[in-house]
């Protein structure tokens, strides 16, 4: 089993951050994990995207061009990355922030209200954490201990504070 | 053994460069290397080293000149453009017969190029490096977890051999992120006690040592240059590394080194599910590189294709290790483009990669 996550949206969204979540659910869950981050001018304010890969086998490469899931936090990654999902995989879409619906029939799209929910539930600034939750809950990696685990790995020590928030926007995530 | 974290291999190779002994560090940032320096300017003070952005590359390869000559393990850092500044310096300290590491996170060249990864140093870095008759030693890890194995490696072979060794790494390497766990869990001791030629101080004990790569008289310098390429000798037939998968029955066999290695060896072994004979060749020394082991593994093949993020450098290594005794053929991207899996398994299968 191999999950090719592509996570895409604007520099400032926790677009790395959530990469850095999933990648670290993977290893506590026993499997290989990579992650790579755009680090072009990316990084000074524009678009920014992150390959995550979750596998049961070594990895060759840790770039992804065809994902098997997909989070996308703007329209133009939208616009960009939506006709790159491969058939049978799984996009997710904060419908707040992305104009637009993807006319694929070929993949499951899940549109959430990610930025709407985190600031109906004062979580605002984890609508990343949201879509993520969602994501772990579609793919079935959602056993909480280990998610726990991987939460208090990535909140650096300075926002310990911040932990129980991180948690309640993921449960919001895989409820929603 | 500590539990494995994600580190990107920038970090990890900073901190195995402590744990290896590494007391200085001298850097100038460029991307995609500047992690090393941003790691090291945290944690090299808290292990009582010294941690020193230089001015230029110039200046931090001249300081590594001076540090290396006391003795001290030192390493510096850079990325393409920066490591050309460099190799005036690097001539220097190999002429001077000093051990240190340096390190090149390569990006698309030439000139300013771009900042993306990138293997088109693989001719400067192997070949010609800057002015004289040397060689540097050249590790090419291909995972974060060697980036941190290979700089201890580096380290000691450096010191043995008292000549400098390259990592050969590039922007994909230094900035992803994979597990990995240290070999040394204690930071290793590294003094100059075990080196008699050091210039560290003596109080008037013994005679004085000299550091130098100025000869003016011809035969002094055959001399000291001769007696150097019989500990290349030396190394050539001792310390070449490589790596080779499914390369016995193979017919096509695929040289990749670092991260396209692991792009190749992806198309490998999709070619291999799809009853294809193809084989997978990584070296892991560039320089020496390991020609024994490449006729090995090839010895059955009809067909080699050696895939790199260039216009083709490595080829040439290729062609001469088996002596053109069958095409060599290639596939590359270059300027910051990573070749994908899918169209290497298309070159293997228009070279005719049969079941």
């Amino acid at each position: 089993m191999t999950n090719e996550f592509l996570l895409a949206g604007f520099g400032g969204q926790g677009i790395l951050f959530a990469g850095k979540l999933l990648a670290y659910v993977g290893l506590y869950a026993g499997k290989e994990v990579s992650w790579l981050p755009s680090y072009g001018p990316e990084m000074r304010g524009g678009t920014c995207n992150c390959s995550v890969t979750v596998s049961d086998d070594p990895i060759g490469s840790p770039l992804i061009l065809e994902p098997s899931e997909l989070m996308v936090m703007n329209t133009p990654s939208f616009d960009k990355f939506i006709g790159t999902v491969k058939a049978g995989g799984m996009a997710f879409i904060d419908s707040t922030l992305v104009d637009g619906t993807s006319d694929r029939t070929d993949i499951k799209c899940f549109y959430i209200p990610a930025t709407q929910l985190a600031a109906d539930n004062g979580l605002k600034g984890m609508a990343n954490i949201i879509l993520t939750g969602k994501i772990l809950k579609e793919i079935g990696l959602d056993d909480m201990a280990v998610i726990e685990k991987a939460l208090q790995k990535v909140i650096p020590p300075k926002k310990a504070n911040l932990l129980d928030a991180n948690l309640n926007a993921l449960k919001l995530g895989m409820n929603a | 053994m500590a539990e494995k974290s994600l580190m990107k291999g920038n970090e990890a190779l900073a901190e195995a460069a402590i744990r290896a002994g590494c007391k200085c560090f001298f850097g100038y940032p460029i991307t995609p290397q500047t992690e090393i320096s941003a790691y090291l300017s945290k944690r090299m003070p808290k292990v009582g080293g010294t941690f020193l952005q230089a001015e230029s590359e110039v200046a931090a390869i001249n300081m590594v000149y001076g540090c290396a000559g006391s003795g001290i393990r030192c390493m510096t850092s850079s990325s393409s453009p920066g490591i050309s500044l460099k190799a005036e310096g690097i001539s220097y300290i190999a002429g001077a017969d000093l051990p240190c590491v340096i390190i090149d996170v390569v990006r698309g060249g030439p000139g300013l190029g771009g900042i993306q990864p990138s293997q088109a140093d693989y001719w400067q870095i192997t070949k010609g490096l800057a002015h004289g008759d040397f060689h540097v030693l050249v590790y090419a890890p291909s995972s974060v977890q060697e980036m941190a194995d290979m700089v201890a490696k580096a380290f000691d072979m450096a010191d043995e051999y008292r000549m400098p060794a390259i990592i050969l790494a590039d922007g994909l390497l230094g900035q992803m992120m994979e597990p990995v766990e240290f070999a040394d869990e204690e930071i290793k001791m590294s003094d100059a006690s075990n080196k008699p030629w050091a210039a560290n101080g003596h109080k008037g004990q013994r005679k004085h040592n000299i550091i130098n790569s100025l000869y003016l008289q011809p035969q002094e310098l055959e001399d000291k240059v001769v007696e150097r390429f019989k500990r290349y000798e030396d190394i050539k037939a001792n310390h070449t590394m490589a790596v080779a998968d499914y390369c016995d029955d193979a017919d096509i066999v695929v040289v990749a080194y670092g991260s396209t290695a692991r792009l190749a060896k992806s198309a490998v072994d999709a070619a291999r599910k799809e009853g294809l004979k193809v084989g997978m060749f990584r070296p892991v020394t560039l320089w020496p590189f390991p020609e024994k082991e490449l006729q090995e593994a090839t010895k059955n093949a009809k067909k080699i294709l050696t895939v790199e993020m260039s216009m083709g450098q490595m080829i040439h290594d290729v062609k001469l290790a088996v002596n053109c005794s069958k095409p060599v053929e290639f596939y590359g991207r270059t300027g910051g483009i990573i070749p994908a899996p899918a169209d290497i398994l298309k070159k293997i299968k228009e070279m005719g990669g049969n079941k």
